[in-house]
């Protein structure tokens, strides 16, 4: 149990300490022409990164999960809401899980 | 227009990512109590943490009883990806928000927070995230402990539903900025090939979890900032299409 307990706050710094340091340590804005396109960038990269191909496993099902990839992107191109896209996504692959 | 980025904007803005939490820290509850742990050392592990990726991967070491500092590395490795999401929000931060709301600020950083967050641009300042990750954080504590006590609540067709929730407000983040923008387009392009390989390759997919996300996105962000350096016009119109989308 103490072992347990250990780990947790292990598990706690490893997830603190990544999050603080830069926020904490970086207060001059960035000159560099070249560091200011990479962090502009970079959101898009790292969001498409966890995205890609992890959501065509996420509903434990490819064939449902492709279908809600598909309403997603269709969805975000015509009324790009968080709340509603996720929403009916949810719903429709909810629905295709009774088909297949 | 800074005044309307408040705390009530975040605590709105943080509804949809709460109800996804709630979901996912859920199943992470009835999955921990099935590995023996008990219902509040879970939530105490949700509330310290408050990372989905890291903490799966933590826990199931800890069933296995492996040495701390294992354990450790393994949840750094996976959580590394946080230092270029801060990395990011720092440089739209107010540069005098003092250094104990940045440190408070630093326990909200995850993925949906910090996606909802970057979308705000240069509005981004200490209140509207702090109210931002309010609900999330309390959506990820309860779900986490309901979990632990109710093995199931939810019918399992609902559950497994849930799971694309948080994958879908990732691309409707992402496209409306690709829809404009042919050099985004290009990194999201690079990104998803590059982390599609990394997954798919023999031998290569067996890198952590972590470090294929941190790998494909700083090689994709890198080949487009020294293919597309942004001007700082594109800068302007990004911030003011955000006012506009945010109004």
């Amino acid at each position: 149990m103490l072992n347990a307990f250990l780990c947790a706050l292990m598990m706690a710094l490893a997830s603190y300490v990544p999050r603080a340091v830069p926020l904490i340590f970086c207060r001059r804005k960035i000159k560099s022409k070249f560091i200011k396109s990479f962090l502009y960038y970079m959101p898009y990269a790292v969001l498409s990164a966890l995205t890609f191909p992890s959501i065509f496993y996420s509903t434990g099902n490819v064939y449902t999960a492709l279908i809600g990839t598909g309403v997603a992107i269709g969805l975000s191109f015509i009324k790009p809401n968080i709340a509603l896209v996720a929403t009916v996504c949810v719903a429709v692959v909810f629905g295709f899980g009774f088909v297949f | 227009m800074v005044g309307k980025f408040n705390y009530k904007k975040g605590l709105i803005d943080g509804i949809p990512i709460c109800l996804a939490y709630l979901a996912v820290s859920f199943t992470f509850g009835v999955e921990m109590t099935s590995l023996g742990f008990s219902p509040f050392f879970a939530t105490m592990i949700s509330a310290t943490n408050l990372t989905s990726a890291g903490q799966f991967a933590g826990i199931k070491m800890i069933a296995t009883e492996a040495f701390f500092l294992e354990v450790f590395l393994a949840v750094f490795v996976i959580n590394a990806r946080y230092i270029l999401m801060s990395l990011s929000l720092s440089q739209s931060l107010p540069e005098k928000t003092s250094t104990l709301k940045r440190a408070i600020m630093s326990m909200f950083v995850t993925d949906e927070i910090f996606a909802v967050a970057s979308s705000s641009g240069k509005n981004l300042n200490f209140k509207y995230f702090w109210g931002l990750g309010t609900l999330p954080y309390l959506g990820w504590t309860i779900g986490t402990l309901v979990g632990g006590f109710v093995n199931s609540i939810l019918p399992v067709s609902l559950q497994t539903a849930l799971g694309i929730a948080l994958y879908c407000m990732f691309i409707a983040i992402i496209l409306p900025t690709a829809k404009k923008s042919g050099a985004v387009c290009f990194c999201i392009g690079l990104a998803v090939a590059l982390s599609c390989a990394l997954y798919y390759i023999p031998v290569i997919n067996t890198l952590s979890f972590g470090i294929q996300i941190i790998i494909s996105s700083v090689a994709s962000s890198v080949v487009t900032a020294l293919l597309f350096p942004i001007k700082e016009t594109e800068e302007k119109e990004k911030e003011e299409d955000e006012e506009v989308q945010n109004a």
